[in-house]
């Protein structure tokens, strides 16, 4: 894949004319399923079902959100795919090569392509190290920079993230949440690589410091032509940075589209309450109608039979009980996927 | 060259601010000082004392006076010269002790807590096992079976003592296992050695040595208890608790104060003055402490 490929679709609603380019992920089947803690005895352990059956490509230089309450696997997925766990079944190609089986010392050398960004930026800088020391190690030991060049190195990786260059040699606590997320964002940079998993970035800054990050990462996307995988349960910021969005609920892809599709035309209901219970700026939309969930999300440790939305959905038919429903397209051909048969039926019958 | 330079400085202030909290407690400071006059003597006795300890003489059982600052005992040896020999030995014990339990808990901690799985099982289990022992009766036994001495009791007290530094650094470990830098290596693809020495390590020093401080002063305590029974250091070789055993007749007890009073206040004042220095340095050692940003 060439540059002016990925060029086409470095910004929002260029999307669908990439369709046919090879994904540079394939997340296959994926299931994670976490055993339940202070089960000893017993032949039948529960296991937490956070990840049960998840299909997804992931194209370059696109940015793939995943949206879902908390518990419904969203983070799974996106540890899954930068390897940080094995999953329990099914498999994640990166360019073709199965990651999620490989061998530890093979996957350390793609593990430089695949980074993460984490929600809490305290926890994620050792706090006993200067950020001089917390991003030269990487590209010390992947000798991806010589040893002369390191401070040249680094020097340029902050000015990337917007950090002046004197504040290398101090240690994490001395830095706000805001700067401490750009040294998280500089120390994933670090080792040019080609896919960012963000998980919730920005959820723990405020709303200000939001803005300048998805700034920050919108530009190191067109800058550095990479490809990101954004994991938040707020809609503002995905709808903000992201090429394509999937929503989760309780392990499982129920919808996914490009963004401006799904936000004009929201199918699944879970994904309409969704956006229904984000609050709106606009006073005359306060009485509109609205699809308000009741009750809790099901625990995933036995998740419902049939479509794991039925117990909350207000559409939800007697074959919704015992129907698994499979994610097809709203119409042929069409990328926008929906995991719900009862409204794509009706839909059509709309048509 | 600079830039260097730069790092060493930024380095030195996370060690000045330590110290700047450190001196916020004005007795751990006073403590301190205290270790450190007591240490110089200990170590610098054989130069600083004016009789060998262990030089009988005809002046026997002598009350304090200028010639014998702290009296002489039933022997006629000097008891200041016996003293500073004896808090040498103790704190020798102490501090040998100390090092040693410190290591293989922190050693087996690491272990069990980032690799899991078998070797979490069963190092943890034989912590727990010696840890249902009563303590002083494990060491008591252990001096009995191995001959009592120097060496056989700081190895006693060092074998004997690790299990809580095992189960802090271990507890320590699986939190900073969990902890977002830590996963963050991984993803970076660092190696094991990296994540658990670089990573991980550094940051359960600080507890560690805050512990350490004071498993030193439960073993000066235990020297002491366990010369005092006989099955510590063994005379002429003064320690703290022989010293005290001295003190078992009640002639002694009642009538020959400057025989063991002088010895039971030098481990009174060991044990608390190390404590509190152990405790300043909890405080003091925290790198996010944010009282000190003003």
């Amino acid at each position: 894949m060439n540059n002016t490929d990925s060029k086409k679709f470095s910004f929002n609603g260029k999307f669908q004319e990439n369709q046919h380019i090879n994904p540079l992920i394939i997340v296959e089947g994926l299931k994670k399923f976490y055993p339940v803690k202070g089960q000893v005895l017993g032949r039948n352990k529960p296991v937490i079902h956070a990840v049960d059956g998840v299909d997804l490509e992931i194209y370059e230089g696109e940015t793939l959100g995943i949206v879902g309450e908390s518990g419904c696997g969203k983070s799974t997925v996106g540890r899954q795919i930068v390897a940080l766990e094995r999953p329990t079944s099914g498999r994640i190609l990166y360019r073709g090569e199965d990651i999620s089986h490989m061998p530890v010392s093979k996957l350390r050398k793609i593990r430089t392509d695949l980074q993460m960004v984490f929600q809490d930026s305290t926890s994620s800088l050792n706090p006993r190290k200067q950020v001089y020391e917390i991003l030269a190690a990487p590209m010390l030991y992947h000798k991806t920079v010589k040893k002369e060049n390191i401070d040249n190195e680094i020097d340029r990786l902050l000015d990337l993230v917007g950090l002046p260059k004197a504040m290398k040699y101090r240690y994490p606590h001395e830095f706000s949440g805001g700067q401490r997320q750009r040294i998280g964002i500089a120390k994933a940079l670090s080792l040019n690589p080609k896919v960012i998993v963000c998980d919730e970035p920005v959820s723990a800054l405020d709303v200000s410091v939001q803005a300048q990050i998805l700034n920050l990462l919108k530009e190191l996307q067109e800058e550095l032509k990479l490809t990101y995988v954004f994991i938040a349960h707020g809609l503002g910021a995905v709808r903000y940075i992201s090429n394509r969005i999937a929503i989760m609920y309780l392990g499982r892809i129920v919808e996914i589209a490009d963004t401006k599709e799904l936000f004009e035309n929201p199918v699944h209901p879970y994904t309409k309450a969704l956006f229904d219970a984000s609050p709106l700026p606009v006073p005359t939309l306060r009485d509109r109608k609205r699809i308000i969930l009741k009750g809790e999300i099901p625990s995933a440790i036995s998740p419902p039979q049939g479509c794991r939305f039925h117990t909350r959905c207000p559409y939800a038919l007697e074959s919704c009980t015992t129907n698994d429903p499979m994610l097809l397209p709203v119409k042929p051909g069409s990328s926008h996927k929906v995991a719900c048969p009862v409204l794509l039926a009706k839909g059509e019958n709309h048509d | 060259m600079k830039k260097i330079s730069d790092s060493a400085e930024k380095k030195n202030n996370s060690i000045r601010m330590i110290i700047k909290r450190f001196k916020r407690h004005k007795l751990a400071v006073a403590s301190l000082y205290f270790l450190i006059f007591i240490t110089i003597l200990a170590v610098f006795a054989p130069l600083i004392v004016p009789y060998d300890p262990n030089q009988v003489s005809t002046s026997f059982s002598q009350p304090p006076s200028a010639k014998h600052w702290l009296g002489t005992d039933q022997i006629g040896r000097d008891m200041f010269s016996r003293l500073l020999y004896a808090t040498r030995i103790s704190l020798f014990v102490g501090f040998a002790a100390t090092v040693i339990s410190t290591i293989i808990g922190v050693v087996l901690g690491l272990v069990a807590g980032y690799f899991g799985g078998i070797a979490d099982t069963v190092i943890m289990r034989i912590t727990d096992t010696i840890m249902s022992f009563p303590y002083i009766l494990l060491v008591l036994v252990a001096a009995a079976i191995f001959e009592p001495g120097l060496w056989n009791i700081i190895l006693i007290l060092g074998f004997v003592d690790w299990p809580g530094a095992a189960r802090l650094v271990r507890g320590n470990v699986l939190s900073l296992r969990e902890s977002n830098f830590v996963k963050g290596s991984i993803v970076a693809g660092m190696p094991s050695r990296h994540i658990l020495f670089s990573e991980i390590l550094p940051n359960t020093v600080g507890p560690v040595l805050v512990y350490a401080t004071s498993v030193f002063a439960i073993s000066i305590l235990d020297e002491a208890a366990l010369s005092f029974l006989g099955m510590g250091v063994q005379p002429p070789q003064a320690s703290l608790g022989n010293i005290l055993n001295g003190a078992e007749s009640i002639t002694v007890l009642t009538g020959k104060l400057w025989l063991w009073v002088p010895a039971g206040l030098m481990i009174i004042l060991l044990v608390i003055s190390i404590n509190f220095v152990g405790d300043a340095l909890r405080d003091a050692i925290d790198p996010s402490a944010k009282e000190d940003r003003i």
